[in-house]
């Protein structure tokens, strides 16, 4: 077997956002989370359901077994049988994150995508995160725009939660007492400084940071035949 | 039963400058976009635009006849970021009312039942209320005592949309995996034209589908516009895909020169 990549670490990292969760949507929002929502599926987590990215419920090999247009899936998302991985721009150690647009609101610096479905998302399932560059400029002290409401902003909302952050550097969570960041797993290369370096906010740092596991022999099978055999996770994290 | 049926320039003429006009589709897909090129050829402008944007909304803030803009987000899909939307955003173009995927829908379903609001757990702890210092909330008056937005209606003057097929009554089919929101724009609207890549007798819509293809009911149409290739370059499955092609020359071309070849082709071209 080949070494393990970077892009695979994040790839197990990813999945086991839904490790547990049942009989739920997975939601993911790019190239390795998908890859990630699948591996669970084929593995760990038999009875997630996955979309194929439309109107469609799929099983892994993309067998339909369902119909998901938008209107029904902003229903399940505030029925809470739903967990999404998605993309932030920016975001901050209570985990608000921004995709709207940088700078002032009113006149951005940078107009991006809008705040989307970011704000019901984070009132209504565990809605994770995931950053493929760890950087100042994604991991802010605050973000200009809250489009995913953090723990902060939250104000302890009953069906608020963010399970993890997964970034190319690591796993975060929010297992601190007042609800911020906290590093809870280094991929392997990955050292302590480095997180601190590419961290614009002061994180909590355990004085044990385990490393993010590795993957099964059949997991790394599953990725390399199966779930990504054109190796596009490698676009997305290079090793 | 009326005969509903007219052109994309005649659906124009009956819109005017200050309307609220909500567009149909999501992002780059099933756009009405024979029905925004005749606007765009038009004078009609100062439009309060509600649209999941694609370039629908690239292209009327690029020809600045958008006064204000309610929308979640504004994307080409595979190009994520739609460049003459951020362009005019940049240059502080539009007043723009930015709210969540689930509070506009909403918004559009307490229009299609005359209710002033709906309650939805969306936006609370979010910057969508900073920016939108209009918005209110309202408390549950059963026992669990919650607060929730109060997601005004949005009550659109006229609808814009695309469908696959339709009757001259203005029975609209959808023949994609998606209705996106289309009826809900047709019901939230007091007006509503429904473009479509074929019209076809009535008896013929149950033979290209079953029954719940049937989207868009007659009663909430004003007109009915025969427009091939209506939705090009986004998609319109499974007519057709999105012209990759033409949405990058779209994305990459200074706009008065998109314009140029794009007001000036015939449908489809």
């Amino acid at each position: 077997m080949k070494d393990v990549t970077r892009a695979e670490y994040c790839v197990i990292a990813c999945a086991e956002a839904w490790r547990g969760d049942g009989e739920v949507l997975a939601s993911p929002m790019g190239l390795i989370p998908s890859v990630g929502a699948r591996l669970a599926r084929l593995t760990f987590a038999p009875d997630l359901l996955l979309t194929d990215g439309e109107a469609t419920l799929v099983r892994p090999d993309g067998t339909a077994e369902g119909w998901l247009p938008y209107r029904q899936h902003l229903a399940w998302v505030t029925g809470g049988r739903r967990h999404v991985m998605m993309g932030a721009s920016q975001i901050d150690r209570f985990g608000n994150q921004n995709i709207s647009c940088i700078g002032d609101w009113e006149r951005p610096k940078r107009q991006l995508l809008g705040v989307r479905g970011a704000p019901v998302n984070t009132l209504n399932n565990p809605t994770s995160y995931w950053v493929p560059r760890h950087s100042r400029r994604v991991f802010v002290e605050r973000v200009d725009m809250v489009c995913g409401v953090g723990y902060d902003h939250a104000a302890g909302a009953r069906y608020h939660r963010i399970p993890r952050v997964v970034s190319d550097l690591g796993v975060f969570d929010f297992a601190t007492p007042d609800r911020s960041m906290r590093l809870a797993s280094l991929h392997p290369g990955v050292t302590v400084e480095q997180v601190k370096e590419a961290t614009g906010f002061e994180l909590t740092v355990p004085d044990e940071v385990p490393a993010t596991r590795e993957p099964t022999a059949e997991e790394l099978r599953l990725i390399r035949e199966v779930v990504d055999p054109a190796g596009a996770r490698a676009r997305e994290v290079a090793s | 039963m009326s005969d509903k049926t007219m052109t994309a320039d005649e659906v124009v003429s009956r819109l005017h400058s200050g309307m609220t006009l909500g567009i149909g589709g999501w992002g780059s897909r099933r756009k009405p976009m024979a029905l925004v090129r005749a606007l765009l050829r038009s004078e009609v402008s100062d439009l309060t635009v509600v649209s999941y944007g694609g370039p629908d909304v690239g292209m009327l803030a690029a020809a600045g006849r958008i006064r204000k803009l309610v929308t979640a987000f504004v994307t080409l899909d595979s190009i994520p970021l739609e460049p003459h939307y951020r362009a005019a955003r940049e240059r502080g173009a539009f007043e723009l009312t930015e709210i969540d995927e689930a509070m506009f829908m909403w918004g559009l379903r307490a229009a299609a039942n005359r209710l002033p609001f709906l309650p939805v757990r969306a936006g609370l702890g979010s910057d969508v209320m900073r920016v939108n210092p209009g918005l209110r909330t309202v408390t549950s008056p059963y026992e669990d005592g919650e607060t929730f937005v109060a997601m005004p209606a949005l009550r659109l003057d006229a609808a814009l949309v695309h469908v696959n097929r339709a009757d001259r009554s203005g029975n609209g089919q959808y023949l994609g995996p998606d209705p996106y929101f289309d009826d809900l724009f047709c019901e939230a609207a007091d007006t509503a034209y429904v473009s479509c890549e074929r019209i076809v007798d009535t008896a013929e819509l149950t033979k290209a589908g079953p029954p719940q293809t049937l989207l868009i009911k007659r009663h909430t149409v004003t007109g009915v516009v025969e427009a091939p290739h209506g939705a090009h370059f986004t998609s319109c499955a499974p007519d057709y895909g999105r012209d990759e092609a033409v949405q990058k020359t779209y994305a990459t071309t200074a706009w008065p020169e998109f314009a140029a070849r794009f007001l000036a082709a015939e449908e489809g071209a």
